[in-house]
C-alpha cells in the first residue's frame, strides 16, 4: 500500500481546518495551513511515483464500497498510472505554485481564509479526478471542481456579475455533466461495470457489431459532458465570464487544471473512444470549430484576462482535436505545457493588474516594460512559448499536435496552423499592448513582492524548458506509439505561421499604433462581429434562457398550474358550494317554510303511492 | 294485528247512518285547514291553535278507525295525543308568553335570531 | 409490549399529557414535548441492529385483535424498507420542536401535542401491517397537520388548511373504499396474510379488479406523493405552513404517499402496476421537470421549494416504477434523502422568516456578508438538494436513474433535464438571497445562527454527508427488503406463474 488517499486527503484536511476555523486563524496560520498541505501533497505524490517506479500498469488501491445496488457496484477506488503520474504532477505542482503566489495577490482581499478553503477543496477534487479509478468517482472530482469553480468565480459575491457568472459557469457545466452522466448509466448497462480497467478489458473482447452503435453513444455523451467542463463549442460561453473570479483562481482552475478535466476525461476514455470513430471524428471536429472561432474572438478583446480566457477556449480545442486526431498523448502534453504557460500568462496578468491596482483595460496600460521588468519577463518567456516559437514548451507540443493532425485530416491541419498564427498575434498584441507604447493609465505601476515573482520565475522555466520533458514517450504504454511523421517541412510551416502572427503583431502594436484603428473601421462588420463574441450569449439567451424563464413562468406556473389544474380543483370546490348554496335556500330557518316543505314532499309520496301504486 | 281488548265490548247494534268515509273526509277536511292556518298565518297564537286542529282531526281519523274496526288502539292513541297536545298547550302558551314579553310582537316570522 | 409499542404509546401519552400541563408555562411545554420526543428517536435507533440482521422478514412483530367483527387486527412490525422512514420520523420530530422553540407563541400546548400526534400517525402509517390500521394512522397523521397549517399557519393558512384535508380526503376515501372491497373478498386485511395469498395464487383477481383497486390505492398515494398534476396542494400547504409543519410535511408526510406504493401497491397489485407502470413514469418524468420550471420562477422561497419537492419526489416515483433493483433502491434512499436536505431547506428558510418576517426572495439579497455561517449550511444544503457528489441525494439521484436507464434510454434522458434545472433554480435562489450588496432591512434584522439553530443543523448536515459517502451503512436493508418486493412484482403468481419473465435481468458482481 503507497497511502494513495493521503494525496487528496491532505488538501481536504487544509480545507476543513480553514474552512472552520480559518475566521480565527491569523493570516500566516492560513497559509501555513493551505499552503502546507498542497506542498505536502506534492511531495507525497513524487514520493509515491518514486516509489511506484516505472508504473508499467495501473496501480490500484480500494478503500470501501461506495454504493452497492443491483448491477450498481462502485468502490472508492483510487489509481494511479502514467497518465495520472502526469495530471498528478501538473495538478500538485502548478497548484502549490499558484497557492504561493495567491499569498501574495490575495494579501488586500477580504474573506482570505475563505479562498484558500475554496482553493484547497478544489485540490481534493481535482485529485480525486485524477485518480479516480472508475467513471463515477471521475464524476465526483469532475462535479466537485465545478463546485469549485463555482464558488471562486463568485469569490467577489457582493458584485452581480460574479454571481451571475457563477451561476452561469455551473448551469452550463451542469448541461455537461448531464451528458456525462448519461453515458456513465449506459456505460454500467452495456458492459456492466464502471471500472475503467474492466470497462475497456470488456470493450475489446465485445464484437463489434453489437458494441458499435452503443459505444459510439456512449462516447458522444462523453464528449457532451467534455465540452461543458473544457469549454468546447457549443458550451464555451461559461470560461470568459469566468475570469470574474481572482486571477490566481483563473489561472488555476480556468486555465492549467479544471478545463483540461475533459481532455483528460476523453484519453481515460480512449479505449472506448477508439472503438467509435464516428465520435473521434466529431471530437476532432468541435476542438477544430472551437480553437478557431475563441482564437478569432481573442483578436479583438480588451480586457488582458479576457485575451487569455479565449485563448485557453483556443488551446483546448487544439487539445479536442488532437484526441479527435487519435494523438491522445500529444494532447496530454498540450495539456501539461499549457498549464505552464497559460498558468504564467494568467499570473503575469494578475501581476499587472496587482501593480496597475486592479486595472484589466489593455487600453489603460502600455510602457510598463520598465516599470514592472520581473513581470515582463517572465510574459514574454509565457508568450514565445504559446506561440510556438522554437525550441520553447509551446512550439514541442503544439508540433506534436500538428504533425498528428496532418496524418489524420490535412485540411484539418492547415486551420490549425492559421490558428495557430492567430494566437502568436494576440498574445503579442496583449504584450505589446501592455508592456510597449507609452503608458495610458493613472495608477502608479509597483513591482510585485517576491512571494509572487518567485512562482512566476518557476513557471517561466518550465514554460521555456518544459518541452523537454518527454511525455508522449513516457504515455506510450498507455495510448500506444503516436502515429506522426516528422517531416519539417510542416513544423516549419507551423512555426512560419507563429512568427508570422508575432511580426504582425509587432508590427499593428508597436510600429504602426494607428493601423488597427484602421483595420477595424474599414472591416467594421466583422470587427463588431467578433468583438462582440458572434454574439452568442445574445443568442444563447433568446433563444434558451428568456423562452424558458417567461415560458415557465406564464405558461406553466400562471396557465397550467394556477389555471388548470388549480382551476379544476377550486371548480369542484365552487361547484359543491354553489351546489350547497342552492340547497340552503330550502333551509331558510323560517318554520313555517320547513312544514310547507313536509307538506309539499307528503303530497309527493302520497300521489306517488297513489298513482304508481308504490305500496304495492 | 289488532290486540284484543281483555274485556269483551258489549255487541252494541251499529249504527250505519253514518259511514266511515264521513268521518274520514271531516278530519281531512280539518286537517287541511290546519295545514293552511299553519302555512298562511302569522299570528302565533293562530298557528299554535292550527297545530291543535291538526291533531284533533287525526284524533277524529283514529277514533273513526278504531269503532269501524272493533279494535281499541286508536282510542289509546288518541289518549296519548290530548295528553301531548295538552303538555304542549301549556309549554307552548308559555314560550308564546315569554316571546311576546321579550318581543312586544306575536309575528312569527320576526321570531328569527336563530335563523342563519 | 416490545419497542415498537412503546414508539406509538409514549408520543401518544406524551400527546394528552402536554395537553393537560399548565398554560402559563411554555417553557415546561417545551422542555416536556422535547424530552418525549429524544427518548422515542433513541429508542427507535433500537430497531437498527434487529432489522440490520435480517431485513428482508418483519421484527418486533405485534399481531393481536383489534376488532372481532370485522376483523381487525393490531399487526405492526418493522422491515428494512420502514426503518429508516420510522428513524427519519422520529428524528425529525425533535428538530420540528427545536425548530418552533421561540418561532410558535400561540396556543404552545396544543402545538406541541399536535407534534406528538402527528409522530403517533407517521410512525403508526409506517409499522401498520394491517390496511385498517394502515387507514386509521393515514387519517389520524392527517387532523394534526391540519391544524398545524390551519393554527400556526401564514396569511392564507385557512384556505391552504383546507385544501390540503380535503386533497388527501378525495384519495384516502378510495382507499378505503378499496381496503373493504379487498376484505370483503378474501376476509382479512391482514397486509402478509394478502401478500402471501396473491404469491400462492390464492387470490385471484381479474385484470379489470387489480387495475380498479391499484388505481384506488395510488390515487390516495399519488396525491400524497404529490405526483404531477395533482401536486397543487403542496405549494399552498408549504406556503402557508409554520416551518415546523412545513419540515414534516415535506420530510415525514410526503413519503408516506411513496412509502404506501412501495408497501402496498406493489405487492398486492403486481400486474395493474407493472401495466400501468409507463404512464405513471411519464407522469412522474413530467413533474420533474415541470416540478423544476415552476420552481425556477417562485418568487416565494418556501413555494420554491415546495416545488422542488414535486420534481424530487418524480424521481422517487420513476425509481419505483422501473422496477429494478438500482431504480427502486435509489427510489427509497431518495425518500430519505429528499426528507433530511429538503427539511432541512425549510428550516433554513424558517430561520430567515424568523429573523425578516418575509419569503419573497426579492426582499432578500447579501445575506452572506451578514450571516456567513447561516449562508454556508444553506449553501451546502443546496448542494445536496441539487445532487452533488458526496452529498446525500447524488447517490439516491444516481441509483434512480440508473435504474431508469436500465428499462428505457428515454426514461433516464429526460428525467436527467431535471438534475440540470434543479441547479438552475436552487442557485438563483442562493444567488438572489445570499450574493450581492446588502439591502438595509436585512442588515438591520437578519443575524447569524445561534446555537439552538447549529445543534438543529448540525446533525442534518452530518447526515447529508455521510449519507452520501457512507451508503453501505444505509442501503443494504433497503436493498434486500426491496429484492423481496420486486421478486413479488416481477413474478406474479410465484410458482404459478413462473413462465412471466422479469423485466430485466440483474447480475450481481462480485467485487
Amino acid at each position: 500500500m503507497h497511502q494513495l488517499w493521503l494525496i487528496p486527503a491532505l488538501p481536504l484536511a487544509g480545507f476543513l481546518v480553514n474552512g472552520i476555523f480559518g475566521r480565527k486563524l491569523s493570516k500566516p496560520a492560513v497559509n501555513a495551513v493551505a499552503i502546507g498541505s498542497v506542498l505536502l501533497s506534492f511531495l507525497w505524490v513524487v514520493k509515491t511515483l518514486l516509489a511506484l517506479g516505472p508504473l508499467e500498469s495501473a496501480y490500484t488501491e480500494s478503500y470501501f464500497t461506495w454504493i452497492q445496488s443491483g448491477i450498481v457496484n462502485v468502490g472508492f477506488d483510487l489509481a494511479v498510472d502514467r497518465l495520472a503520474a502526469v495530471m498528478l504532477l501538473v495538478v500538485t505542482g502548478i497548484g502549490l505554485l499558484i497557492h504561493i503566489y495567491a499569498i501574495g495577490y490575495m494579501s488586500h482581499e477580504g474573506g482570505y481564509y475563505r479562498f484558500f478553503a475554496y482553493l484547497n477543496l478544489f485540490m481534493f477534487f481535482m485529485l480525486i479526478l485524477v485518480m479516480a479509478a472508475n467513471f463515477l468517482l471521475l464524476f465526483v472530482g469532475w462535479e466537485g471542481v465545478g463546485l469549485c469553480s463555482y464558488l471562486l468565480i463568485g469569490f467577489y459575491f457582493l458584485k452581480k456579475s460574479a454571481g451571475d457568472a457563477g451561476k452561469k459557469a455551473f448551469v452550463v457545466n451542469r448541461i455537461g455533466d448531464f451528458g456525462f452522466s448519461l453515458a456513465i448509466f449506459l456505460t454500467l448497462v452495456t458492459f456492466g461495470s464502471l471500472d475503467f480497467g474492466e470497462v475497456s478489458a470488456k470493450a475489446a473482447t465485445m464484437s463489434p457489431e453489437t458494441t458499435a452503435g452503443v459505444v459510439t453513444g456512449i462516447c458522444l455523451l462523453l464528449l457532451v459532458g467534455a465540452t461543458g467542463k473544457s469549454a468546447q463549442v457549443p458550451l464555451y460561453v461559461w470560461l470568459p465570464d469566468a475570469m470574474e473570479g481572482p486571477t490566481p483562481v483563473s489561472a488555476l482552475i480556468h486555465a492549467a487544471t479544471m478545463v483540461t478535466a475533459g481532455v483528460y476525461m476523453v484519453a481515460r476514455a480512449a479505449p472506448l473512444f477508439n472503438l467509435a470513430p464516428i465520435a473521434l471524428d466529431v471530437v476532432a471536429f468541435v476542438g477544430l470549430i472551437t480553437a478557431v472561432l475563441a482564437a478569432t474572438i481573442g483578436l479583438a478583446q480588451n480586457d488582458i484576462k479576457k485575451v487569455f480566457a479565449y485563448s485557453t477556449v483556443s488551446q483546448l480545442g487544439y487539445m479536442f482535436l488532437a484526441l479527435g486526431a487519435g494523438a491522445y498523448s500529444a494532447g496530454i502534453f498540450h495539456v501539461m505545457t499549457h498549464a505552464f504557460f497559460k498558468a504564467l500568462l494568467f499570473l503575469g496578468a494578475g501581476s499587472v493588474i496587482h501593480a496597475l491596482e486592479g486595472e484589466q483595460d489593455l487600453r489603460r496600460m502600455g510602457g510598463l516594460r520598465s516599470k514592472i521588468p520581473v513581470t515582463f519577463l517572465v510574459l514574454m518567456c509565457a508568450a514565445v512559448a504559446i506561440a510556438g516559437v522554437p525550441p520553447f514548451s509551446g512550439f514541442k507540443s503544439k508540433d506534436e499536435i500538428l504533425l498528428a493532425v496532418h496524418a489524420y485530416s490535412p485540411w484539418m491541419f492547415w486551420v490549425g496552423v492559421v490558428t495557430a498564427g492567430m494566437t502568436a498575434f494576440y498574445v503579442f498584441r496583449a504584450i505589446f499592448l501592455c508592456f510597449f507604447g507609452t503608458y495610458r493609465g493613472k495608477a502608479h505601476p509597483h513591482e510585485s513582492p517576491l512571494v509572487m515573482t518567485l512562482p512566476l520565475g518557476v513557471l517561466a522555466l518550465l514554460s521555456l524548458g518544459g518541452g523537454y520533458i518527454n511525455v508522449p514517450q513516457y504515455l506510450a504504454p498507455v495510448f500506444g506509439q503516436p502515429n506522426v511523421d516528422h517531416d519539417m517541412t510542416l513544423v516549419a510551416i507551423s512555426v512560419g505561421a507563429g512568427l508570422a502572427g508575432i511580426f504582425l503583431a509587432w508590427l499593428f502594436y508597436v510600429v504602426k499604433p494607428e493601423l488597427p484603428e484602421a483595420l477595424a473601421r474599414t472591416f467594421s462588420a466583422p470587427y463588431k462581429l467578433i468583438y462582440n463574441k458572434y454574439y452568442v450569449d445574445e443568442a444563447y439567451d433568446a433563444l434558451v434562457v428568456h423562452p424558458l424563464r417567461d415560458g415557465s413562468r406564464s405558461v406553466l406556473w400562471r396557465g397550467i398550474d394556477a389555471g388548470l389544474i388549480d382551476g379544476a380543483v377550486n371548480g369542484t370546490g365552487a361547484l359543491a358550494r354553489s351546489i350547497g348554496a342552492g340547497l340552503r335556500t330550502m333551509q331558510s330557518g323560517y318554520i313555517r317554510r320547513y312544514a310547507a316543505w313536509v307538506v309539499l314532499g307528503s303530497i309527493v309520496v302520497v300521489a306517488m303511492v297513489t298513482f304508481l301504486g308504490g305500496a304495492r | 294485528m289488532p290486540s284484543e281488548f281483555p274485556i269483551p265490548l258489549p255487541n252494541l247494534p251499529l249504527p250505519d247512518a253514518v259511514p266511515l268515509s264521513w268521518y274520514l273526509i271531516l278530519s281531512a277536511i280539518l286537517f287541511t285547514l290546519g295545514v293552511a292556518g299553519f302555512l298562511f298565518r302569522r299570528n302565533i297564537i293562530t298557528v299554535f291553535m292550527s297545530i291543535e286542529l291538526m291533531l284533533n282531526a287525526v284524533n277524529l281519523s283514529f277514533v273513526a278507525f278504531s269503532y269501524h274496526l272493533k279494535s281499541v288502539d286508536g282510542h289509546i292513541f288518541s289518549f296519548f295525543v290530548m295528553v301531548i297536545a295538552a303538555a304542549e298547550a301549556a309549554v307552548g302558551l308559555a314560550i308564546i308568553l315569554t316571546v311576546f314579553r321579550n318581543r312586544q310582537t306575536l309575528e312569527i316570522d320576526e321570531v328569527s335570531s336563530l335563523k342563519l | 409490549m416490545n419497542l415498537l409499542d412503546w414508539l406509538l404509546l409514549i408520543p401518544a401519552a406524551g400527546f394528552f399529557v402536554t395537553l393537560l400541563l399548565p398554560r402559563n408555562n411554555p417553557g415546561l411545554v417545551r422542555n416536556f414535548t422535547l424530552g418525549v420526543s429524544l427518548i422515542v428517536f433513541l429508542m427507535s435507533l433500537g430497531l437498527i441492529g434487529p432489522v440490520m440482521e435480517n431485513p428482508g422478514a418483519f421484527d418486533r412483530e405485534v399481531n393481536v385483535v383489534w376488532i372481532d367483527t370485522p376483523m381487525i387486527r393490531y399487526h405492526i412490525g418493522v422491515d428494512g424498507l420502514s426503518l429508516w422512514l420510522v428513524i427519519l420520523s422520529t428524528l425529525l420530530t425533535p428538530i420540528c420542536i427545536l425548530v418552533s422553540w421561540s418561532y410558535i407563541q400561540k396556543r404552545v400546548n396544543e402545538f406541541y401535542a399536535f407534534m406528538l400526534l402527528l409522530l403517533v400517525g407517521v410512525v403508526g402509517v409506517f409499522v401498520s401491517l394491517d390496511l385498517f390500521l394502515f387507514y386509521v394512522f393515514w387519517e389520524v397523521s392527517l387532523v394534526p397537520m391540519y391544524f398545524l397549517i390551519g393554527i400556526w399557519g401564514h396569511e392564507k393558512r385557512i384556505y391552504a388548511a383546507v385544501k390540503f384535508f380535503l386533497y388527501t380526503m378525495a384519495g384516502s376515501v378510495l382507499m378505503l373504499a378499496a381496503i373493504i372491497y379487498l376484505y370483503n373478498k378474501t376476509g382479512t386485511f391482514d397486509l402478509p396474510l394478502l401478500m402471501n395469498m396473491i404469491a400462492t395464487g390464492r387470490l385471484a383477481m381479474s385484470p379489470a379488479e387489480g387495475f380498479w383497486l391499484f388505481l384506488a390505492f395510488f390515487f390516495a398515494f399519488a396525491i400524497k406523493v404529490p405526483l404531477f398534476p395533482l401536486h397543487t396542494w403542496l405549494p399552498d400547504a408549504h406556503g402557508e405552513a409554520p416551518t415546523a409543519g412545513s419540515v414534516m410535511l415535506a420530510s415525514v408526510m410526503l413519503k408516506l404517499g411513496t412509502y404506501g406504493i412501495v408497501r402496498v401497491c406493489l405487492p398486492l397489485f403486481p400486474d395493474a402496476a407493472r401495466d400501468n407502470a409507463p404512464w405513471i413514469i411519464g407522469l412522474a418524468i413530467a413533474g420533474i421537470i415541470y416540478g423544476a420550471l415552476v420552481a425556477m420562477v417562485q418568487p416565494n422561497m418556501k413555494r420554491l421549494v415546495a416545488y422542488s419537492s414535486v420534481s424530487h419526489l418524480g424521481f422517487v416515483i420513476l425509481g419505483v416504477f422501473s422496477f429494478t433493483q438500482a431504480g427502486i433502491d435509489g427510489a427509497v434512499y431518495q425518500m430519505l434523502n429528499h426528507g433530511i436536505s429538503t427539511g432541512a431547506l425549510f428550516i433554513l428558510v424558517g430561520y430567515l422568516y424568523e429573523r425578516h418576517h418575509t419569503l419573497e426572495i426579492a426582499d432578500y439579497g447579501g445575506v452572506g456578508t451578514v450571516a456567513p455561517w447561516l449562508t454556508t449550511v444553506f449553501v451546502i444544503t443546496t448542494l445536496a438538494s441539487v445532487g452533488l457528489p458526496l452529498l446525500n441525494n447524488f447517490v439516491g439521484e444516481f441509483l434512480v436513474l440508473q435504474g431508469a436507464m436500465q428499462v428505457s434510454f428515454s426514461y433516464a434522458f429526460f428525467a436527467a433535464i431535471g438534475v440540470v434545472l434543479s441547479a438552475v433554480y436552487m442557485l438563483w435562489m442562493v444567488q438572489r438571497t445570499f450574493y450581492g450588496e446588502t439591502p438595509e432591512p436585512v442588515r438591520k434584522h437578519v443575524t447569524d445562527l445561534n446555537g439552538r439553530e447549529w445543534a438543529i443543523m448540525i446533525p442534518l448536515v452530518v447526515l447529508m454527508v455521510w449519507m452520501g459517502i457512507g451508503t453501505k451503512n444505509f442501503l443494504p436493508p433497503i436493498t434486500a427488503n426491496n429484492q423481496k418486493t420486486l421478486e413479488m412484482v416481477l413474478q406474479p403468481g410465484g410458482a404459478l406463474n413462473a413462465t412471466a419473465a422479469p423485466l430485466v435481468k440483474e447480475s450481481a458482481h462480485a467485487r
